[in-house]
């Protein structure tokens, strides 16, 4: 690329690196308030069950609670899509369930009042299998959900948000495959993406109708709104967004915290923050949705996918407050990876008595694509067809469509990722490993090597809206005025970095506001790779209208048109006659000037990311050792080299990678509990157990904005997992198909020990 | 990495009604008691810290002892705040997330710098417990090998996955001590 830019593609350190290492950033927990109570939830031991009778009075009588709110106590705001499920309810669903809340004037007292609530349950059957929960007969867990398949759609995505892929003719692409498989595939794990500092929530409730909450997320903003409808509509709501300790999308929603959080200070006029332990973390705040497909694929000898044909279960738990979005989502990427003329793919929803799913990276075409890729694997196997060639032949193309999220057809008008794909099989030395499927690439006395690769992308990376305002101030500095939080992604450096580039100002004279919905604009916040294309997309045209602006404003005073200015270091010129030049200043001392942008959504870009995985099995042991991971992408312009590193880099945590690895919520089916909530039992990756990973990353220019660059942060998790199951099933010669590949899943399908059996998914 | 438990000095808790911390150089003398400024026989060493004095840089994630998020110094060995209580560490050293670095010329440890050259962190949330474990490991090993330091900072989760990042810049660190 032609443009060389001061900042753009540069590594420059992060605005808030120095507070970060010397301890001074204040999450969320770190903020201190006057007067602060504590709140903590008495959650329910049962899955399923109706509270017939609840005793309060010894929570109540004990020293330094100021109150304990149970079903009886609340208004009858409701979360969910649509919104049904009550904050506090007469009914349990899960092991968990918010039974009652209690504030205090220490965490300690809060905790000791929890315990001396007494509850009398009548108990309910549960039931934790979507098959199990779709059967006649089956425990309801909802009346307004008959069957328990909740209403499909995304009200947000308008009113035709996709909620299946049905087009062309299924039947005739059958007639016209070479091959046809068919089966059953599932991602069921249901891994937690698991930040590192849990959920949390600080709410002050001011008379009659007003609540600020400060709150931990990656989207201050949407809180506002999503607060606003939970709410009935009657309550204003002011949200402060600080630091986030990791979202991964989960805190997008955070619904749960936040209203509880609200409760407690709307019936003790203080402020109360709650935030959850990392047990309620892991088994009472969202995991990913299961997923689980049968469905048949018919494709020609040369690639050509001519039909799928199946359903789509997708478990959300015990409510879904996005789940419909995810299957939205997940079914235009599916079109996004296959380029098929004829589908009849029909997701359906169901809601089972665990802990709710919610957003996670991947959102919903990873869950997808963790069961569809092990069958059309199946169907590349029979057709003798090499995986990447599959892949780079079906990714979309120009000119290629989909039908996305909501409802419309898109032509894709990005560029081709054919390069992409090349070049990362050549570093990774795909052509040398691949020996062909159940094939593995080494064997090593009784060590066997596999490699295996897997591909996502999604055309959310011009998703919603955004707006932002940028000042200048006669001092030659700027102001962002954002509701832009930082979560670990260092977007709030980029877009100083793009104001900087735009205004050609020193990076220390570009600052941001926090997030404070009261006066900064609206804001969808940074999810789905969006932040790049279109937060960066108002970003720029913000700063643009403030150098509009201030060139109007000072043009007379240099006997210029203001198209004959530019500006370097808050130092306006006339373009090829640098003598004739003015500072900032000349805007007058008593004056700012703030410029307006806003952004579109555009869903005619899609972003890509290839996994490639190498694995050695020990055929002893079965246990699986990642040895080695590259991804391959093209972002068009690289805004913050080690910032997208680290993005990529992403691809191993929050329920990616390791996923199909040993990451998994256990997830006891005849109680409803979950085995494993908390840090020990749940495995995660260590300092000590690195793959090698590689990231090549090409800037073929995109048709975005002035910068030509895109996101791809989002999606590093998503090709992950198939790419392992497919390396590891090389490496041992044996199909294995459910996640995560354990060391006792790898000896069963070795016939080294039997199968476990499983008990029916109702207790 | 192994907690550290101080066992001398157990017996005697009943009867102690102060304890002696040296926090970053800074000697505090706290009451033992149920006061909001007091200590608590129940409080960590990780509540202490950031309830009772402020000193919020140290994080909680687990508060079980796994994730390594609050990680301190004490006499100069890395101990988990969360699993470490206060009225254990009578007359210890602790130096947190905000004793690194020279105050006097406001100079930050090479080890921060090293971090904020490398961007080892994303969230950063886990980032002052990691940084203190390294600082463990190169207090005690001032040139270590890229095993060791991925060994070193075995109990350090990061869920970002800054790990790649905060290898570099450790190992910088490495080489600048040496």
């Amino acid at each position: 690329m032609a443009d060389t830019y001061r900042y753009i593609g540069k590594a420059t350190p992060r605005k808030d690196a120095a507070e970060i290492v010397t301890g001074k950033t204040r999450y969320l927990n770190d903020i201190k308030f006057p007067n602060l109570l504590y709140g903590k939830v008495l959650r329910s031991p049962y899955p399923h069950a109706i509270i017939k009778r609840i005793d309060k009075t010894k929570a109540q009588g004990l020293a330094g609670v100021k109150a304990v709110l149970t079903w009886e106590d609340v208004p009858d705001w409701k979360g969910g899509t649509p919104r049904y499920t009550r904050i506090l309810d007469a009914k349990v669903r899960y092991v968990g369930d918010a039974v009652a809340l209690v504030a205090a004037t220490s965490e300690d007292i809060a905790r000791e009042a929890i315990g001396l609530i007494d509850v009398e349950y009548e108990i309910l059957p549960a039931v934790f299998d979507m098959e199990e929960a779709l059967k006649p007969g089956a425990p309801q867990l909802y009346d307004e959900f008959p069957g328990n398949v909740v209403t499909p759609g995304a009200p947000i995505f308008g009113p035709h948000s996709l909620k299946q892929v049905v087009m062309g003719d299924v039947e005739k692409g059958f007639e016209e495959a070479d091959v046809i498989t068919e089966g059953t595939f599932g991602y069921e794990n249901i891994p937690n993406p698991l930040p590192v500092e849990a959920p949390g929530a600080v709410a002050l409730w001011e008379e009659p109708n007003k609540v600020t909450l400060w709150v931990t997320n990656q989207s201050s903003y949407l809180d506002k709104i999503t607060l606003f409808h939970i709410f009935g509509r009657r309550v204003e709501v002011r949200t402060h967004g600080g630091p986030c300790g990791g979202s991964f999308g989960s805190k997008m929603m955070s619904w749960q915290v936040q209203t509880y959080a609200t409760l407690l200070s709307r019936a003790t006029g203080q402020p109360v923050k709650i935030v959850f332990t990392k047990e309620e973390h892991l088994a009472a705040f969202v995991l990913r949705p299961g997923s689980r497909m049968h469905a048949k694929v018919g494709m020609k000898k040369d690639g050509t996918v001519t039909a799928v044909s199946g359903t789509w279960l997708i478990d959300t738990g015990y409510y879904s407050m996005t789940t419909q979005s995810q299957v939205a989502v997940g079914c235009g990427e599916v079109q996004i990876m296959v380029r098929c003329p004829n589908w009849n793919l029909k997701p359906t929803i169901v809601c089972t008595n665990r802990n709710a799913s919610g957003i996670v990276r991947g959102f919903g075409g990873q869950e997808l694509k963790c069961a569809f890729i092990p069958l059309l694997s199946l169907a590349m196997e029979k057709a003798g067809l090499d995986p990447v060639e599959f892949f780079k032949k079906n990714y979309v193309k120009p000119g290629d469509g989909y039908f996305w999220r909501d409802g419309n057809w898109y032509t894709y008008r990005a560029i081709d990722y054919t390069k992409a794909i090349e070049k990362g099989a050549e570093q990774f030395g795909w052509k040398e490993k691949w020996k062909g499927w159940l094939v593995p690439t080494a064997v090593n006395g009784k060590k066997r090597g596999g490699v295996g690769v897997g591909v996502h992308g999604n055309a959310d990376v011009g998703e919603d809206a955004s707006e932002a305002y940028v000042r200048v101030h006669p001092d030659g500095t700027a102001v962002i005025i954002s509701s832009v939080t930082e979560h670990g992604t260092g977007q709030r450096s980029n877009y100083i970095k793009m104001v900087a580039e735009v205004l050609q100002l020193p990076l220390e004279r570009v600052s941001m506001t926090p997030s404070d919905s009261l006066f900064t604009p609206y804001e969808f916040g940074p999810a789905g790779s969006r932040g790049t294309y279109a937060i960066g997309g108002a970003m720029i045209a913000a700063a643009d209208d403030a150098k509009k602006k201030l060139f109007e404003l000072v043009a007379p005073m240099l006997g210029a048109a203001p198209q004959a200015l530019e500006t370097v270091d808050g130092i306006i010129s006339v373009k090829g006659d640098p003598g004739k030049k003015i500072p900032w200043k000349a805007m007058g001392v008593d004056r700012t000037l703030t410029g307006y942008g806003h952004f579109e959504p555009d869903y005619t870009m899609a972003n890509f990311m290839m996994t490639f995985v190498e694995v050695e099995v020990d055929m002893e042991t079965g246990k699986v050792t990642l040895l080695r991971v590259l991804n391959t992408t093209d972002v068009g312009q690289i805004i913050d080299p080690p910032g997208l590193e680290g993005q990529l880099n992403g691809c191993l945590g929050s329920g990616g990678i390791d996923s199909a690895l040993f990451e998994e919520t256990i997830l006891d089916r005849s109680t409803g509990h979950i085995l494993n909530a908390n840090m020990i039992d749940y495995k995660w990756r260590s300092f000590s157990e690195l793959p090698v990973i590689d990231n090549v990353i090409l800037e073929t220019p995109f048709p975005s904005h002035r910068f030509h660059a895109i996101g791809a942060g989002e999606v590093a998790t998503a090709p992950g997992p198939t790419a392992v199951l497919m390396a590891v099933s090389n490496a041992i010669g044996q199909w294995l198909h459910h996640y995560p590949v354990t060391p006792e899943k790898v000896l069963t399908a070795l016939g080294k020990v039997l199968p476990k059996k499983r008990k029916g998914g109702a207790a | 990495m192994a907690v550290k438990m101080i066992k001398q000095g157990r017996k005697k808790t009943a009867e102690q009604e102060r304890i002696h911390l040296t926090i970053n150089g800074k000697a505090y003398e706290l009451l033992v008691g149920s006061e909001p400024d007091h200590v608590e026989a129940s409080h960590t060493l990780a509540h202490t810290l950031r309830e009772t004095l402020g000193l919020i840089g140290t994080k909680v994630s687990c508060d079980n002892g796994a994730c390594g998020c609050c990680t301190v110094l004490m006499d100069n060995k890395a101990v988990l705040s969360c699993m470490t209580l206060t009225i254990e560490c009578d007359k210890r050293e602790i130096t947190t997330i905000e004793g690194l670095g020279d105050k006097p010329t406001g100079k930050l440890d090479p080890i921060q710098q090293a971090f904020i050259d490398h961007t080892a962190f994303q969230c950063g949330f886990c980032t002052p417990g990691i940084i203190m474990s390294a600082k463990a490991l190169l207090n005690e090993n001032p040139s270590p090998t890229e095993e060791e330091v991925k060994e070193g900072l075995s109990g350090n989760f990061c869920r970002c996955i800054s790990h790649y990042q905060v290898v570099k810049a450790v190992m910088a660190t490495s080489r600048g001590v040496r």
